[in-house]
């Protein structure tokens, strides 16, 4: 059995407590996207200004619990100033990461993140999770999944809206 | 029978957690505390061997054989009709219709009443601290019909507040009210706002859930017009639930789903519809769920509703005040404060910790407690929350669970202190 400082990692309070790039920016020029987990009642707002194809600022707003609100924390920081090729690669690879394989789970095969979205979840080569890693352990608690890749999934959309926008 | 005394309880607790075999386990190395009745109630062994029973000995479908099996399992399917109608004070047996859940039965009286009966110009009101089971139906027929719906607000004491009953009632064709809040624990004056209801002209749709289970019933007492509850939170089955309807209503009613057993006949140019209970009951029923549904009647009636009611009151008086005491300011519970006016249902709140993040550490302590909305999210943007953590208390509850319950708490406040 899992501990839970497996899943409460000290940068995860750390995030938690101190959320960076929380706020809201002005929409337009700005995107603004909500994200629901409609299990726990989650709500998550991602602004992210979209220029040059470079994430040029973002901020998140919203309420949640400790593991979605560090995930987004540390996401607004991980894709500040990347390209938008750059966040692609960082969110397959934190998708790939929040997958469940069988062996990670002693065999305890569980329909988690990937059976849900049903993609392929091959982290690409090369990228550096950094903080973002902190978030691992959430694996070995998969109803808390859904917590971890809830801004994830916004920010996804948000810059579908935002680059349809522009073309 | 005192319902105040916190010290001797009316029911053998002890004795009642041996009648349930899940409870015998440990998780994490510690005793299991459930704590999440109101989501769905643990079974005790007399339902489950019931069922296996039924099973082994009884079972064929039924109403349509004329083989001795099968006339014995329609014999027990509509004994359990019998034992529920007695069990809520139904007039008559045929006004109980077996359904999948309350969900189903909230959703059959929006599709069939609701849809024969509603239109531009009328309203439905509603109130502010109903599970999403009797909102959403409305909405959905809204969209067909046109009608208004209309909300009795929930006042800070997190009561409803009826100051302004009547003008919400003005034009209603129905009132659809829970009886006992799912987050909140209120229980609410049904018989006062069902006087003013069937005053103004409108029936009163009781959704029951919360109620039924732990508070005795006589739904004609209650002035109810119908009235939905599920098996499975009253120590019966999943699968099967029941809505209750006043004899005429069901009558006049057109079918909810068509299909095999709620028809008189069928040729090519159409069908008649069977009488009720029959004619909301299309398919094969819930047969299995319905034997342990009454056997699960047969066990609230031999501990009594007064002394469920009676013990679930002391426990929640005694919980409201451990769990201030252990873990003090930083914790909310939401609802009324006063337990005679309130169910066992504790929506906990700690100061900068969400609900989920509370349940995910008092899950080491074996203390199972529900995170969440609820299915209530119009009520918790009343409350100003997202979420809570919700406790709820059952018959197998006892003491030691509250005093697990608040080390758990307070260890998970700690846990997340800034």
């Amino acid at each position: 059995m899992p501990g839970l400082e497996d899943l409460y990692r000290e940068i995860i309070l750390d995030h938690y407590r101190s959320p960076r790039n929380r706020g809201e920016l002005p929409a337009p020029p700005a995107t603004k996207t909500e994200g629901f987990n409609p299990l726990c009642g989650d709500e998550i707002v991602v602004y992210v200004d979209v220029v040059d194809g470079t994430v040029a600022d973002i901020r998140i707003d919203g309420q949640g619990c400790s593991i979605s609100q560090s995930s987004a924390s540390m996401m607004s920081s991980a894709v500040k100033g990347k390209t938008l090729a750059e966040v692609g690669d960082l969110t397959r690879a934190f998708k790939a990461m929040m997958s469940i394989h069988e062996s990670s789970l002693g065999g305890e095969a569980t329909a988690g993140e990937a059976a849900a979205d049903g993609e392929a979840l091959e982290a690409p080569e090369g990228v550096k999770l950094g903080d973002l890693e902190a978030l691992q352990g959430v694996v070995k608690f998969p109803v808390r999944i859904k917590c971890a890749t809830l801004s994830w999934n916004t920010l996804a959309q948000a810059l579908d809206e935002a680059t349809a926008g522009t073309e | 029978m005192s319902t105040t005394d916190t010290t001797a309880d009316v029911l053998d607790v002890a004795a009642i957690r041996r009648d349930f075999p899940i409870l015998e386990q440990e998780v994490h190395g510690k005793r299991l505390v459930f704590l999440d009745s109101a989501a769905s109630a643990q079974k005790p062994r007399s339902v489950i061997e019931a069922m296996s029973e039924f099973a082994e000995n009884d079972y064929a479908n039924i109403h349509r054989g004329v083989y001795s099996l099968a006339e014995r399992a329609t014999a027990r399917y509509e004994e359990a009709r019998v034992a529920v109608a007695r069990f809520i004070g139904a007039p008559s047996a045929a006004e109980v219709i077996f359904t999948k859940n309350a969900t189903e039965g909230l959703n059959l009286v929006a599709g069939s009443w609701g849809r024969a009966n509603l239109g531009p110009g009328d309203a439905v009101v509603l109130t502010q601290m109903e599970h999403h089971a009797n909102i959403v139906p409305w909405f959905q027929l809204q969209q067909e019909k046109g009608f208004e719906i209309r909300w009795i607000p929930v006042g800070p004491d997190h009561m409803l507040d009826l100051s302004d009953l009547d003008r919400l009632l003005d034009g209603a064709k129905l009132v659809g009210l829970t009886a006992m809040s799912n987050v909140l624990g209120t229980l609410t004056p049904v018989r006062e706002i069902a006087d003013a209801a069937h005053a103004a002209g409108a029936l009163v749709c009781v959704d029951a859930c919360q109620y039924v289970p732990h508070v005795p019933t006589d739904v004609v007492a209650m002035g109810a017009d119908f009235a939905a509850f599920s098996g499975h939170k009253m120590v019966g089955p999943t699968g099967i639930g029941v809505l209750w309807g006043r004899g005429e209503l069901l009558d006049a009613m057109p079918p909810f789903m068509g299909g095999g057993g709620m028809i008189l006949t069928v040729d090519l140019q159409g069908f008649t519809p069977d009488a009720p209970p029959a004619k909301f009951e299309a398919g094969t029923p819930p047969i299995i769920e319905a034997i342990g549904l009454h056997a699960a009647i047969d066990y609230l009636n031999a501990l009594g509703m007064d002394a469920v009611r009676a013990h679930e009151v002391s426990l929640t008086a005694y919980a409201l005040r451990a769990l201030t005491e252990r873990v003090g300011d930083r914790l909310t519970i939401h609802g009324p404060s006063e337990p005679a006016q309130r169910g066992g249902v504790l929506s906990l709140a700690i100061d900068d910790v969400h609900p989920h993040d509370l349940a995910q550490v008092m899950d080491e302590h074996a203390v199972c407690v529900r995170p969440g909305h609820h299915c209530a999210k119009p009520l918790m943007k009343v409350l100003g929350v997202g979420a809570t953590a919700r406790a709820s208390l059952y018959v197998y509850n006892d003491t030691d669970d509250v005093d697990a319950l608040a080390v758990a708490l307070a260890d998970a406040a700690d846990f997340f202190a800034p």
